[in-house]
């Protein structure tokens, strides 16, 4: 019986999550598609967590919907682009992209059918993912062996992200000329002798003019 | 903690010492606002050197050394020093020729060269992968930081657009190179190379089933992508005309070694048994890439356009000796590497010498009469072309010599077909690096161009005086490239 | 199978609540209110002014910047979650390895900051 439960929920997950993603290709408004590509990425999570790997589920949520998605909604809207107009050249591509996409479908079929698994291949796999509810739980089983086995690709994922953050600043990171800015500290440096002028001001004049001179 | 800090000591000093001093010279040039980035240029070619040396030092005192480590996902063979050393020097070239160029037109910044850095350190990732994982994060850490540097003039139109076009397209290409890992993994149960080459062994008659060479080919279309072989070359014209041309430079010499190496090494060691199926996609991507490379250069009027064309046409000429599958084939594609990067870092110090009145001008009529303005920069560009041509006895003629012989030597009739469209290209091909010397040296002389900065000059030279002097002393290149394709087989 | 459905029942009925709920607040008022629409009831109404322009706005670049920098720190801690429950029985090896990772982190931090590239103008 509770095989049945988890396989509804698997045609469940899974025709919402086709569904969602081809409206994110139908949607009129780029913003509609973005927030079906939110609802996908939630049912892809969903058949991780069908599939015992939940830490990868608990990704695609944080990661996924939580910053990816929300940085297609900025650049979608970011962009003035007319979509309307975009969209108006769909239909006269439409029959070629409809025959790359017939070729493609004809392949993947004949190719699946024909789908042969290496003997032995089962016993070749080098950590099986443990089994949900046993003493280890998938999320520490990655950790067993990120940090060590898999150190090297750890720390180049490392730089690899220090490479992104170099390249986002130096490609989008222009200052308005002319702020200004609180500099903390030089306010906090600032001494009495800095800070205050003393001006004799003569009777019969203003002081006004010179202390502007010095701003 | 003992463990990490061996490291240190291990055979990964190079790697680590490329990461670590990128990382302090970032340090370096923000707080010391360096914005012109003179100092940090100077320290990463410095850097470079010291890395040269690490590996040179490695392969002097143990040669034929064979370092591994993190369980085979790094390997160090012969093979990989080879390649490092070629992309060291690719690099350091690269950034030798940017000084003046950004002295003139503006927007360095001091991330310029630690960019180069990183990549650099991807490629040698990518050079040493022996696992699918390494291969990927090395492929990536590379190209993030490569398409950044073509965007680097981002006020410039087609810089921007140069590196949106090198980063879409190369996502594309990440995105097939990784569906072809997984599916590689999915049949045989590993990510190691060596793995891989046994379940594909052990493979009923030895006939690989479908899923496997499906993920094969997309893994080949993948990297086809870097080494911009022709049905995935689109990309290059554009990016390499578009990009600053010390960037240009960078991405013919450097990357594009890096990306052959990764080839070389996962065909030879993870898919060596089932080479009549591989052989089939190099001959093909080798054939395009050499007859289009030779006829759509003959149109061009920019002469970084003309380059990528050239580019495209002497991968074409590299993958030949890759399609022989034999060990003297891999030693002619890394002297025909080898060879190339001199040729391609000398001619790229010409189009640098092209600056009148502090602007650079990029179209192959404004070389005319270059003869009687300036006689030694139009001999020596004149000797570049002439040995991009393959004409014998400059280092050039030499590459093709060293690719198409093995090729023949398989006496396999597919192998013979293919030399002798080898030798028909590199024929065609001829006319567009000839017309480039007779405009230089007889056309109406146009106004001469503003003197040489001294590191350019000093590339030019030192690219010239190997692609001339070769074939007088080949023997350390062809020793090299012979111990490092022994270390593979 | 049966754990796996076990520990995410209380999440499976919460979802369903939420799902019921929410559907009967929506279908609810167009069984129930009153409609009598007429076009000056259903134009768009902003301080008694017909409506300018689209009341889609263009955003900022520097939004662009922002997330950007904020996925690269998200995709940061997320290396921390398998860490942090491996945690008790890890080695010093790993928990070395994760301190180099946060190092190399923190010095692209100290970069955005001295850039200014935390900072909104």
């Amino acid at each position: 019986m509770t095989l049945a439960l988890s396989e509804l929920f698997f045609w469940l997950f899974s025709l919402i999550l086709i569904a969602s993603a081809v409206m994110v290709i139908w949607a009129k408004n780029p913003v509609h598609s973005v927030l079906f590509l939110i609802l996908a990425f939630f049912n892809a999570a969903g058949l991780f967590v069908l599939a015992g790997a939940e830490f990868l589920a608990m990704l695609l949520i944080i990661v996924y919907v939580g910053a990816v998605a929300v940085l297609f909604l900025f650049v979608v809207m970011m962009l003035d682009v007319d979509f309307a107009e975009l969209k108006a050249g769909f239909m006269k591509n439409a029959p070629l992209g409809l025959l790359v996409g017939v070729i493609l479908v004809a392949e993947l079929i004949g190719f699946v059918s024909s789908w042969v698994i290496t003997p032995g291949m089962v016993s070749r796999i080098a950590s099986p993912s443990p089994v949900t509810g046993g003493a280890v739980n998938n999320t520490q089983a990655l950790g067993a062996v990120l940090y060590t086995k898999y150190v090297y690709f750890f720390e180049a994922s490392g730089i690899i992200l220090l490479i992104a953050m170099i390249g986002a600043i130096v490609l989008t990171l222009r200052h308005k000329p002319g702020v200004r800015r609180q500099d903390i500290g030089a306010q906090v440096a600032r001494t009495p002798a800095t800070a205050v002028e003393m001006v004799k001001v003569k009777s019969g004049e203003s002081s006004v003019p010179a202390a502007k001179e010095k701003v | 903690m003992l463990t990490l800090l061996d490291l240190l000591h291990g055979p990964l000093k190079p790697e680590i010492l490329l990461v670590v001093s990128a990382m302090f010279l970032l340090m370096y040039g923000v707080f010391h606002h360096d914005p012109r980035g003179g100092n940090v240029s100077w320290l990463s070619v410095g850097v470079l050197a010291l890395v040269a040396f690490l590996i040179a030092y490695r392969a002097w005192n143990h040669p034929g050394a064979f370092d591994s480590s993190f369980e085979g996902a790094w390997v160090n063979d012969g093979f990989a020093r080879f390649m490092k050393m070629l992309v060291l020097i690719g690099a350091a070239g690269a950034l030798l020729l940017s000084f003046a160029y950004f002295r003139d037109v503006g927007g360095m910044r001091f991330e310029y060269p630690i960019l180069v850095l990183l990549s650099t350190a991807g490629m040698f990732m990518m050079i040493s992968a022996g696992d699918l994982i390494a291969l990927y994060l090395g492929l990536e850490m590379q190209s993030l930081a490569l398409y950044v540097l073509a965007a680097i003039r981002r006020n410039d139109v087609r810089s921007s657009e140069a590196g949106l076009k090198y980063f879409v397209l190369g996502a594309l290409s990440s995105g097939m190179l990784l569906y072809g890992a997984s599916l590689l993994y999915g049949f045989t149960g590993s990510t190691h190379f060596r793995d891989i080459a046994q379940a594909a062994h052990g493979m009923a008659g030895n006939v690989p089933n479908v899923g496997f060479l499906f993920g094969l080919v997309f893994l080949l279309a993948g990297l086809a992508f870097k080494i911009s072989a022709v049905p995935f070359h689109m990309w290059v014209p554009d990016v390499y005309q578009g990009a600053p041309t010390p960037v240009t430079a960078f991405f013919a010499a450097a990357p594009k070694i890096a990306a052959f190496a990764l080839l070389i090494r996962v065909l030879e060691t993870s898919v060596p048994g089932i080479s009549s199926q591989w052989q089939q996609i190099i001959v093909f991507m080798s054939i395009a890439s050499m007859i289009l490379g030779s006829v759509a250069a003959i149109g061009q009027h920019n002469i970084k356009r003309l380059m990528a064309y050239s580019s495209i046409g002497h991968g074409g000429f590299a993958l030949v000796g890759l399609a022989a599958g034999t060990e003297d084939g891999v030693q002619g594609v890394l002297v025909y590497l080898a060879i190339y990067l001199a040729m391609t870092l000398g001619t790229f110090a010409c189009i640098l010498a092209m600056r009148r009145k502090g602007q650079y001008v990029e179209e192959i009529h404004q070389l005319a009469g270059l003869s009687r303005t300036n006689l030694p920069l139009a001999s020596l560009l004149a000797a570049l072309m002439f040995s991009l041509a393959g004409i014998p006895p400059l280092a050039g003629f030499w590459a093709k010599f060293f690719v198409i012989i093995p090729a023949i030597r398989t006496g396999q009739t597919g192998m013979y077909i293919l030399a002798v469209i080898a030798v028909l290209a590199s024929v065609v091909g001829a006319y567009y690096y000839l017309r480039i010397i007779k405009i230089m040296f007889f056309d109406e002389p146009a106004e001469a161009f503003q003197p040489m900065p001294r590191p350019v000059r000093f590339v030019l030279g030192l690219a010239a005086a190997f692609v001339i002097l070769f074939s007088l002393y080949p023997a350390p290149l062809l020793d090299a490239a012979a111990r490092a394709a022994h270390s593979l087989f | 199978m049966d754990e796996l459905l076990g520990n995410y029942l209380a999440v499976v009925i919460f979802i369903g609540v939420a799902l019921a709920i929410a559907m009967v607040l929506t279908i609810a008022p167009f069984l129930v209110a009153m409609r009598n629409p007429d076009p000056e009831k259903v134009s768009a109404y902003e301080c008694g002014f017909n409506a300018f322009d689209d009341a889609r706005m263009q955003f900022d670049v520097r939004f662009y910047l922002v997330s950007i920098l904020f996925i690269i720190f998200d995709l940061e801690v997320a290396f921390l979650f398998p860490w942090a429950a491996a945690f008790p029985k890890m080695s010093d090896y790993g928990f070395w390895a994760m301190i180099v990772f946060l190092g190399v982190l923190t010095i692209g931090f100290i970069y955005e900051w001295k850039k200014g590239a935390l900072e909104w103008d």
